[in-house]
């Protein structure tokens, strides 16, 4: 192993990259899976002269590192299941607020408390979980030690780029994996946009053709107020029905602002789809057991290939559309019992042509898959 | 009357006319607070309000201070988030009794547990003012609200009981007639280097003032503020027997602790190489 190898867990591979990334205020609460997370950042956040909070619950978390972003500082918080759902409602608040910050869920089982076990379980808790709509979420699932630090750091870019919280969506077994993670030299740090105006001329919420404003820091002396009730440019919430277009269009910005960039957010690797009958679609830690099972259906001369995107939320589905094109079958895989499936469906609009393999409590075996790709092959 | 005072410049003018009720206290409350930081010179860049959700917590969107508006009985969490990060920042805390005691009060807990440095200034109406009057942790046993039509059956928190023992360093109660009071205590609040936290009852003549008090004119609130205000330091002295149904104000604590984001600091310190 090289110096720039390093054999890392799982969990030191997401605080490593978030450190790198520049995350230097972390709030958080224990929670079984990630309770590594916290633990490693409660030594490592202070050695880098950052912030780190135990705080009471994950309610708290979640709103202390709002707060914190709010005064520049790239703030994060981890958690599993049970905590991402008590965080909802802070995630719809940094949503309507524009706030940039991480929020990392290490999936488990569900409903309710569950168990530790392996599950691809909030995969539409993370688009769908906070109340109400207008609003578009970027969620990310690397799919291996060495990815986790690459889109942790992504995450705390596109969060400053497009002042939304990022959702690192990450899995019970991933966590406590250990793989060889090559750290980059230098990772590319993207910082929010400061506004380029004197405060008096500064209309907080009207923004730039990308539909991303520039966001002061608490103290920079522009008054900036923050609420999550709809509101009119100024950022003040209105009463009157007259601004009613003002206040909706400041809402709608919150879905475009992502949509018309979704080609610069959406990540996806594919491969064998030239000749392909049948592809295989998995993210996360189905993507490996998936891109064996492709292998081996070619050795034995089957026309497969694989689809596997990183980014979850926003869902491209005119490329997976296109990518689908043509396939007669496609099969999503997932650790769950149906999410993303649901949105592939939708993307191929052919009935017959997507076919589901789910499972409970753990990830699916390269012969599992392999077994289904046979069947559907001989269909 | 627009003439021009050394507070104007603290108002959002512009955001007039505002939305609470003819009568409210809150406008009172707000006017305290911008009195302490107009006598303490304090520079405006510096000064973050941060409230939760309620009548009380609409307030920050009329002064003009970098501020946040966050969700419901969250307050405290935000308004940490906010001095750890930047602990240069004079972080003042506006809400209301529910969303401080009810739903915010874990928060609450660990706040005053941390003597972090905030200055907790509470628009006390015994009501759930937003949501049209409903009862709320410091309603008195027995008042009549929309959501207690036979009176009552729950008996109110002492505000300044619970924080004292939670930790805060600096608490105080008063009501919106002390005027002079309040704004002293939001200074000392400000000045301590640790969690303070003023109650100040206020009047909410619309749901309160109808419902419990049975008499909706502003002044009847105050009047009953006014008439059954003991100081601390005559109520000890007083029969139990007569203090019931009194309000009793003063400053109860004003102590020196280590203040939490210094505490960090000295975690930082050790473990520097």
């Amino acid at each position: 192993m090289t110096p720039e190898h390093q054999l890392m867990t799982g969990y030191e591979s997401c605080v490593e990259g978030m450190l790198a990334a520049g995350c230097r205020f972390y709030a958080g609460y224990p929670i079984t899976p990630a309770g590594e997370i916290i633990e490693m950042m409660s030594r490592r956040m202070p050695q880098v002269q950052g912030v780190f909070l135990q705080m009471e619950d994950e309610i708290s978390s979640i709103c202390a590192a709002t707060g914190a972003s709010w005064t520049g500082a790239k703030a994060a918080t981890a958690t599993s299941g049970p905590g991402f759902s008590l965080m909802q409602e802070g995630l719809g608040y940094a949503i309507a607020t524009e706030t940039p910050l991480v929020v990392v869920d290490v999936q488990r089982v569900g409903p309710s408390t569950g168990g530790i076990f392996n599950q691809q379980g909030d995969i539409m808790q993370a688009k769908w979980g906070t109340h109400g709509h207008y609003h578009e979420i970027i969620a990310l699932s690397p799919s291996s030690v060495q990815e986790t630090y690459e889109i942790v750091t992504c995450a705390f870019n596109l969060s400053e780029e497009y002042r939304t919280p990022v959702i690192v969506l990450l899995e019970e077994k991933m966590i406590h994996l250990s793989e060889t993670v090559k750290i980059p030299e230098a990772v590319e740090i993207v910082k929010r946009t400061k506004p380029a105006v004197t405060p008096e001329e500064f209309v907080p919420y009207e923004a730039p053709p990308d539909g991303v404003p520039p966001m002061p820091n608490f103290g920079d002396g522009y008054a900036i107020h923050y609420t999550g009730l709809t509101k009119t440019i100024m950022g003040f919430p209105k009463l009157s029905v007259e601004d009613y277009t003002q206040v909706a269009s400041t809402r709608e910005r919150l879905v475009t602002k992502v949509t018309k960039n979704i080609d610069r957010i959406f990540i996806v690797e594919h491969g064998f789809l030239e000749d392909a009958d049948i592809a295989v679609f998995a993210y996360g830690s189905e993507s490996r057991a998936m891109i064996r099972a492709v292998s081996e259906a070619r050795k034995s001369g089957l026309k497969v290939g694989y689809i596997r995107p990183t980014t979850i939320w926003p869902f491209y589905r005119d490329k997976i559309m296109n990518l689908c094109e043509g396939l007669r079958k496609v099969l999503v895989c997932e650790a769950n019992a149906g999410q993303l499936v649901g949105e592939v469906e939708r993307a191929v609009g052919q009935r017959g042509k997507v076919e589901f393999l789910g499972k409970f409590g753990d990830m699916h075996t390269p012969k599992e898959i392999l077994s289904r790709i046979n069947e559907l092959a001989a269909s | 009357m627009n003439a021009e005072r050394p507070i104007s410049k603290y108002w959002r003018t512009e955001r007039l006319p505002h939305e609470f009720c003819p009568g409210c206290g809150i406008g009172q409350v707000y006017r305290y607070i911008i009195e302490a930081i107009s006598e303490l010179n304090l520079d405006p860049k510096k000064v973050v309000f941060i409230s939760g959700i309620g009548c009380t917590s609409r307030g920050v969107g009329h002064v003009r201070f970098d501020s946040a508006n966050t969700l419901h009985g969250r307050t405290l969490a935000f308004a940490t988030g906010v001095k750890m990060a930047n602990p240069s920042l004079t972080v003042i805390v506006a809400t209301g009794d529910g969303d401080f005691a009810g739903i915010g009060g874990n928060h609450l807990l660990h706040a005053a547990r941390r003597n972090i440095d905030l200055t907790v200034v509470v628009a006390d109406n015994m009501v759930y003012g937003s949501t049209g009057g409903q009862f709320s942790p410091t309603t008195l046993f027995d008042d009549v609200t929309p959501t207690s039509p036979q009176g009552n059956i729950e008996h109110p928190l002492d505000l300044v009981k619970i924080v004292s023992a939670a930790g805060g360093t600096y608490v105080a109660r008063w009501t919106t007639v002390h005027f002079r009071e309040t704004i002293n205590s939001i200074k000392k609040g400000i000045q301590k280097k640790g969690f303070a936290f003023i109650d100040v009852l206020s009047q909410c003549p619309v749901h309160f003032g109808k419902n419990s008090l049975g008499d909706d004119r502003p002044t009847a609130i105050i009047q009953w503020f006014r008439n059954n205000s003991v100081r601390k330091e005559i109520a000890t002295k007083t029969n139990p027997e007569n203090l019931k149904g009194k309000i009793i104000v003063g400053e109860f604590v004003d102590t020196e602790s280590v203040e939490f984001s210094e505490q960090y600091d000295l975690l930082l310190r050790r473990i520097r190489p």
